[in-house]
């Protein structure tokens, strides 16, 4: 299947990543160059097969419930492009 | 013999035997990167205050009698493993100036041994590439020269390629690196070093920027094998922050180096050949093969019949983790932002700005392959091909202890090749891509040259935290191999 102009559109914008128009068309050749490389896939017999997620191929761990780390907003803000008071700043979302 | 020249094995001596001080080898290590960094851009920041105090504290901890196993062992750290107060780029332009405000469980295991970071090393961004040349920092030059075109730049591998570049010019003794479709060992079989991707939860990934969390493997990089498995026991460990971390003693892999590989059995996959392959490379697995056979090994024909499918397994699953890793990087808590009217395009904007072409390619497909109506065309139909791969290694090792291989399709290429085609580069990875998948552990080896003088590596992968046997057969390989060239450009070269 080929990805047309809306679709890439779509995606990037799932993405959150704005293209330009020019972008645009190199995108969708690359996509699509990928996508029919990936194609490859369909000719393997997948009947019955599970999937797997990862290779670490143990159960997952549990652990206490506590809080273990933490209290220290100083260093969680120190990289913030922006913030106010202990808090990160974004534009307003809400009028 | 100058400094920068020793193995690890070696400095580990000399310290002890107080030959030289920690601060004498931190310090002749800094002047060879002041020379020779400004033309190979390995390093993206260099620590030198920092570095020369760590000298100092492992000097200290000698004279009392203290000292780590790696104590003053100068390195070069893959700038994906978070380092604390020390900038973390990731290569990526949207993470440009992050400070983190802690330290990664592997880099941390390593300053707990002793080791000293001369810095930070380029890669490609976010890791994603196979040449070094997606690093939003500029490429890293490759130390090797061919023998019939010395002006030709030549890319050291990637993602790790910044790591790989040092050590294969001795601006590091070792390095650390990551490994999610071959970073790790086709950088150091195109910069003739050694380079180890353990099994998946051998060394923790907490701390490490996330690309593709269920491929993502820390390794080492050094010069003899027996570094790079010094390195790896002091990298490994359980790490209840990292839930996919394996809660397993971890051997001791410097021994395993000089077990006898008398009587085991080595597979050699038939499906191992690629397209276009040099004949050198044909001929240097088969003399591979031979030394394997001297060394008293017993050679099995074996067949991995899934192997042709992992790379395309492997751009769907690492794409669509990446785009979900990826996501955090909307400009609000940290890295860059670029303004907006609005927090959509504050995210939009900040994205596009930040990320380079591969990395939003990547976030695209994976986006794709995991949205409504294409998931099961695509994302749940890999993970099963996936499964099979991981069938096929788990069948031949219930008869073979390892596998040989080549680890690469060519020797390191120039700059400017393989970047008309993203798929084209891809191609780097199809010796290297299912041992990710599958979680198993590898190593490359660097075992002879081709014809231009270029470095090529053998492979050699295992059972699942068997590494052990991996260690005993690479070190085999490195004995026979005898391998002493040199890169034309290294610490003490003018350039």
């Amino acid at each position: 299947m080929s990805l047309d102009p809306a679709t890439v559109r779509r995606i990037a914008s799932l993405a959150r990543i704005r293209v330009t128009d020019a972008e645009m068309v190199t995108l969708q050749a690359e996509l699509n160059g990928i996508l029919g490389w990936i194609e490859q896939l369909n000719e393997v017999n997948v009947d019955g097969v599970e999937p797997l997620a990862g290779a670490a191929g143990m159960a997952a761990k549990l652990r206490a419930d506590d809080v273990t780390d933490g209290g220290y907003p100083e260093r969680i803000l120190a990289n913030a492009p922006d913030r106010a008071g202990a808090f990160f700043a974004v534009p307003k979302v809400v009028e | 013999m100058s400094l920068t020249d020793l193995t690890i094995v070696e400095a580990r001596a000399g310290l002890r035997g107080k030959k030289f001080s920690a601060a004498e080898l931190t310090l002749a290590h800094l002047e060879a990167i002041e020379a020779l960094n400004p033309r190979l851009n390995a390093y993206l920041t260099v620590s030198h205050s920092r570095a020369l105090a760590q000298a100092e504290a492992a000097d200290a901890a000698l004279a009392r009698g203290e000292a780590g196993p790696l104590a003053g062992i100068p390195l070069g750290i893959k700038d994906l493993f978070c380092t604390e107060g020390v900038r973390t780029t990731a290569g990526s332009k949207i993470l440009g100036p992050f400070v983190p405000p802690y330290e990664s469980t592997v880099t941390a295991n390593l300053l707990r041994d002793g080791a000293v970071f001369l810095g930070k090393t380029n890669l490609d961004e976010f890791a994603m590439g196979s040449s070094n040349m997606t690093s939003a920092y500029g490429p890293v030059e490759n130390p090797w020269k061919r023998r019939s075109d010395a002006g030709a730049v030549l890319v050291p591998g990637g993602s790790s390629g910044g790591s790989a570049a040092a050590v294969a010019a001795r601006i590091a003794m070792g390095g650390t690196g990551t490994d999610t479709g071959g970073s790790i060992r086709q950088p150091a079989s195109f910069c003739g070093i050694v380079g180890v991707k353990p099994t998946y939860g051998r060394c923790s990934r907490w701390g490490v920027i996330a690309f593709a969390s269920s491929l993502d493997h820390p390794g080492p990089f050094a010069r003899t094998v027996e570094d790079s498995a010094l390195l790896l026991a002091s990298m490994a460990g359980h790490d209840p922050k990292d839930s996919t971390s394996a809660d397993r003693p971890v051997p001791d892999f410097a021994a395993a180096c000089r077990r006898s590989i008398k009587g085991i059995r080595v597979g050699i996959p038939r499906e191992y050949r690629a397209d276009g392959m040099p004949a050198e490379i044909e001929s240097l697995w088969q003399q591979g093969v031979a030394w394997l056979r001297d060394a008293g090994a017993e050679i099995v024909d074996v067949s991995l019949p899934h192997t042709k499918y992992g790379l395309a397994t492997y751009y769907i699953i690492a794409p669509a983790e990446a785009s979900s890793n990826l996501a955090r990087y909307d400009g609000v808590r940290f890295g860059l932002r670029e303004a907006g009217d609005d927090l959509r395009e504050l995210y939009e904007r900040t994205r596009a700005a930040g990320f380079g072409a591969e990395v939003k390619r990547r976030i695209l497909i994976g986006t794709y392959v995991l949205s409504a109506g294409y998931y099961d065309a695509y994302y749940l139909r890999a993970q099963k091909v996936r499964a099979l791969i991981l069938r096929d290694f788990s069948d031949v090792f219930s008869r073979v202890d390892a596998l040989l291989t080549p680890t690469a399709p060519s020797a390191a290429f120039a700059m400017g090749e393989n970047m008309d085609d993203p798929v084209k580069m891809y191609l780097n990875d199809v010796f290297t891509v299912n041992a990710d998948l599958a979680g198993i552990p590898g190593i490359s080896v660097p075992a002879g040259l081709d014809a231009n003088g270029l470095p090529l590596g053998l492979q050699v992968l295992g059972k699942p935290f068997d590494e052990g046997m991996v260690f005993s057969v690479a070190a085999c390989l490195e004995r026979a191999a005898h391998f002493s060239a040199l890169p034309t450009l290294r610490a003490g070269v003018t350039p």
